[in-house]
């Protein structure tokens, strides 16, 4: 592999190890938050065990979100110094401001772990409060920064030189706010599908006392709500993203529908092969107006297709299916959540058979998948640049030599630490099982 | 002053800040090692009580000083992404596995020891590489063919001022680390592990100097530019050289507390002896960032930007500089935390 590519899948693999991490320690933080708020308002014991396992898991997934985050930021200056030293002249300033939503986050997670008993109860929610806050600002930051990649503001590049400069106006892109809204939502989202899958795993195993069953329900529940709710966020605010493509960088959306024709009643083709020798995608379902519709609000609506740009400006066109398995399981995770609360509200008191439990199961892995193809089609859908229409992958890339022994150094590491971190979650949970618990945890 | 010192100012106190966050965070770690091995666990027990809320506090500090770095100065990339990517990685590479099995062993107490040596040796690594760092860019051991720059590891590998530079960061890191806990634990009113730890800060004191003067000296035939401004700025080197000897001193001062030394007396002048050397050794590296390929006025950004993050930074750290008082209170002074593990 030559130095640009080795650069590219070694710091594409670290942010999507990096992600599953992070992407859980957003969740998670908000979901403690819900759940402290909820032990307040209903004086449910409960509540205050669901809060107190979600913050043991917080704790074991920072352990590793916080070190691989610190990889990913270090190794942005180290493999892109081309791409840095525009950031720097442009876009520091969300860079700089996420230093202190880490720092508020990591500040109040320590006072929250480790000194809550010494906390009134108020202290005890403004902490968390502030957790939740930090992790989920430092999502909206970076993203920030991903966003002025797809749609760069606020300079002007005149002679080799930055000129005008307005770092508000970068900060301000437009594609950021359906961006931010949009990984926001999908984190939330995909942090209650994966608590979904974990209460179901334990109801489907069985051997459950009464009192802890009750426990697995009502963390089962609380996690199918706001799974659902956040899941239909997702799919607004990824609409709204798929506009957003259309306005801004249309080869994106060409490229994520197969379009090669511009055209109006432009159908939306779902799986396939995008074939350009055909100039259309091969296998798949093509609903026809649909994309048209769903891009401009309407079936006349022109879709621009692949054919306007020149080749060597077009993304990688397997970025199709990237894009429909992320489509593909939003819709059918707003569709199993909300049929799932359906059947609580008919059947009343019946408990969830156990196919329902079972594909309830699989919810949490599959919107992990949805995060990694969304995010990796957010990546690779910028291809051949790195700022759209400014700066090229390559010449981003650094020119250090050494970088296939620091390829195999870092993927063993994350496959290790991936390995490791699944053992001691397990080992944990089940050295203190919820029985434990109810001897320990008193209520407000 | 013009901006560019501002600018370098800032990231020399970024950089402060997280030395001496690091040292007193990768000594702990040592520490508790060192007396979980020798059974010591009153000594060993204090180190972790720090450690455990701490380490992501100083992580982030780490994080700020890099992002400070490529903000005020992105024209610095490029070198620093073409020399620096080998050390840099295996610091990188350790800080993750030492985090990680600090927050495992944690979870599963069955570990603690492997968490106590896996925490202890990166303790000692991770400093050592980062100060390897130094001498590299004092110019002298990499050389530069079109746009890449190669560090030449034989040279640098079998050259006294590495290692005196090694040497330097672990004695500082053992010296600052022993000399907080022996504060740490006075406050505790942990009598016993206050004198264990008088005695190594008495101890690695001299040693620390002596490191000093050898990275020095051992510059000459390397780097002798540096030395040369190192010595233009003797007055800041003089002023430290004061603070190291009352602060030492200080370790023997009598306290009302009914024992000898007064450790808060002597933590906080050690740290002024290390901010005016650090400001000495760096203004004596000044104008390069980079010797003699990059100084500090090629690698600035723009003024907008640099007005914006300027203000940036100091609005930030004033909001947060109450929850670091809250936080220093939480955990170093609250007598019910500090009695927990004892
Ligand atoms: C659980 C994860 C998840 C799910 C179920 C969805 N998304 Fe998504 N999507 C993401 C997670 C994600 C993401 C990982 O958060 C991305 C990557 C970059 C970004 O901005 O968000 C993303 C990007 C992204 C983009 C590209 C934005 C860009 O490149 O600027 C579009 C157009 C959509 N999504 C559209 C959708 C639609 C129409 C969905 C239908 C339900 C959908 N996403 C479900
Ligand atoms: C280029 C991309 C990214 C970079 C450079 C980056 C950088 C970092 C860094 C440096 C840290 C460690 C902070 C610390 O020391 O505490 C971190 C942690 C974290 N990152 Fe990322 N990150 C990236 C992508 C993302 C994305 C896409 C998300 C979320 C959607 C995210 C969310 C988080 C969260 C929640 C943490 C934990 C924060 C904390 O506890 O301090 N990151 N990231
Ligand atoms: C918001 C945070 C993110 C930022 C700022 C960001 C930024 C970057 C940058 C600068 C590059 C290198 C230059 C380039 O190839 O264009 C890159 C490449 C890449 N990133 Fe992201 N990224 C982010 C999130 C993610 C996440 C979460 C993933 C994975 C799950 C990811 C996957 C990739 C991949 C696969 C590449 C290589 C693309 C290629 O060169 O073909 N990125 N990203």
């Amino acid at each position: 592999m030559d130095n640009v590519l080795l650069a590219r899948t070694l710091f594409g693999s670290s942010l999507a190890f990096h992600i599953i991490f992070a992407t859980l320690g957003v969740g998670l933080t908000f979901l403690i938050l819900l759940a402290e708020v909820l032990r307040v308002v209903t004086k449910d014991n409960d509540y205050a065990i669901l809060a107190k396992r979600w913050t043991k898991g917080v704790a074991i997934l920072l352990g590793v979100a916080i070190p691989s985050g610190t990889i990913v930021g270090v190794m942005l200056s180290l493999l892109w110094p081309g791409f840095i030293e525009v950031v720097g002249q442009v876009i520091a300033l969300p860079f700089a401001i996420e230093i202190f939503a880490f720092f508020l986050e990591a500040l109040f997670l320590s006072i929250y772990v480790y000194a809550a008993d010494r906390l009134s109860q108020t202290m005890r929610l403004i902490s968390v409060f502030f957790v939740a806050l930090g992790a989920t600002a430092s999502a909206v930051l970076i993203t920030n920064v991903q966003a002025w990649m797809n749609t760069p503001r606020g300079f002007d590049f005149v002679d080799g030189q930055f000129v005008n400069i307005q770092p508000w106006q970068a900060v301000l892109n437009p594609a950021f706010s359906y961006t931010a809204k949009h990984v926001v939502s999908s984190a939330y989202m995909a942090t209650a599908f994966v608590v979904v899958s974990v209460a179901a795993y334990r109801l489907l195993k069985g051997n459950l006392k009464e009192k802890e069953e009750r426990y697995y329900r009502k963390g089962l529940m609380l996690a199918l709500i706001f799974g659902a709710a956040t899941a239909l966020w997702t799919g607004t605010s990824g609409h709204s993203s798929a506009v957003g493509l259309h306005n801004n960088t249309p080869v994106k959306l060409a490229a994520a529908e197969g379009l090669f024709e511009t055209q109006s009643n432009a159908p939306l083709a779902i799986f396939g092969i995008p074939d350009p020798e055909a100039n259309r995608v091969v296998g798949g379902l093509e609903l026809p107006g649909l994309l048209s519709w769903l891009a401009t609000g309407s079936t006349d609506g022109v879709v621009i297709g692949l054919n306007e740009f020149p080749r060597d400006e077009w993304p990688p066109l397997f970025v199709h299916t990237l894009f429909n398995i992320m489509v593909g399981i939003g819709s059918l995770l707003i569709a199993v959540s909300f049929g799932a609360i359906a059947y609580r509200l008919i059947f009343r008191k019946k408990p969830y058979p156990q196919w329902l439990l079972a594909v309830l199961l699989i919810s949490g892995p599959l919107a992990m998948i949805g995060l990694e193809t969304g995010w990796i089609f957010a990546c690779i859908g910028r291809q051949p640049w790195t700022i759209i229409g400014f700066q090229r992958t390559a010449e981003a890339a650094t020119q250090s030599g050494n970088l296939g022994f620091i390829f195999v150094l870092f993927i063993s590491l994350y496959l290790f630490l991936l390995v490791l971190t699944g053992l001691v979650m397990r080992f944990y949970f089940q050295r203190n099982p919820l029985s434990k618990e109810y001897e320990t945890t008193t209520s407000v | 002053m013009n901006e560019a010192y501002i600018g370098i100012m800032i990231i020399w106190l970024f950089l402060f800040l997280y030395a001496l966050g690091g040292a007193v965070d990768f000594g702990t770690g040592f520490w508790s090692m060192y007396y979980y091995e020798k059974k010591d666990t009153t000594a060993a027990n204090f180190a972790n009580l720090f450690l455990s809320p701490s380490w992501e506090v100083t992580n982030v500090f780490l994080v700020l000083f890099v992002v400070a770095l490529v903000g005020f100065f992105p024209g610095a990339a490029f070198a620093m992404g073409s020399l620096l990517i080998v050390p840099v990685s295996f610091v990188l590479f350790l800080l993750t596995i030492r985090s990680a099995f600090m927050v495992y062993s944690y979870t599963v107490r069955k570990y603690v020891k492997l968490l106590r040596y896996v925490s202890g040796i990166t303790g000692l690594l991770i400093p050592a590489l980062m100060l390897s760092v130094l001498p590299i860019i004092i110019g002298g051991f990499f050389e530069v063919v079109g746009d890449r720059h190669y560090i030449l590891y034989n040279e640098l590998l079998t050259s006294p001022t590495l290692y005196a530079h090694i040497g330097f960061g672990l004695a500082s890191q053992l010296f600052l680390s022993s000399l907080f806990l022996s504060d740490y634990a006075s406050e505790a009113n942990s009598m016993e592990t206050y004198e264990v730890y008088r005695k190594n800060a008495i101890i690695f004191g001299p040693i620390m100097l002596s490191f000093a003067v050898a990275a020095t000296l051992t510059l000459i035939p390397q780097a002798m530019w540096m030395v040369e401004n190192m010595a233009r700025e003797w007055e800041l080197f003089a002023l430290s050289m004061f603070a190291y000897t009352i602060g030492y001193s200080a370790l023997w001062w009598p306290s009302k507390k009914g024992r000898i030394g007064q450790p808060r007396v002597a933590f906080v002048l050690i740290i002024g002896q290390y901010a005016l050397a650090s400001l000495a050794y760096g203004s004596a590296h000044m104008p390069y960032l980079v010797y003699p390929y990059l100084t500090i006025y090629d690698a600035l950004t723009n003024l907008t930007m640099f007005y914006s993050l300027t203000i940036g930074y100091a609005i930030g750290m004033a909001i947060l500089l109450p929850l670091f008082i809250w936080f220093w209170r939480l955990f170093l002074k609250d007598k019910r935390y500090l009695s927990s593990e004892k």
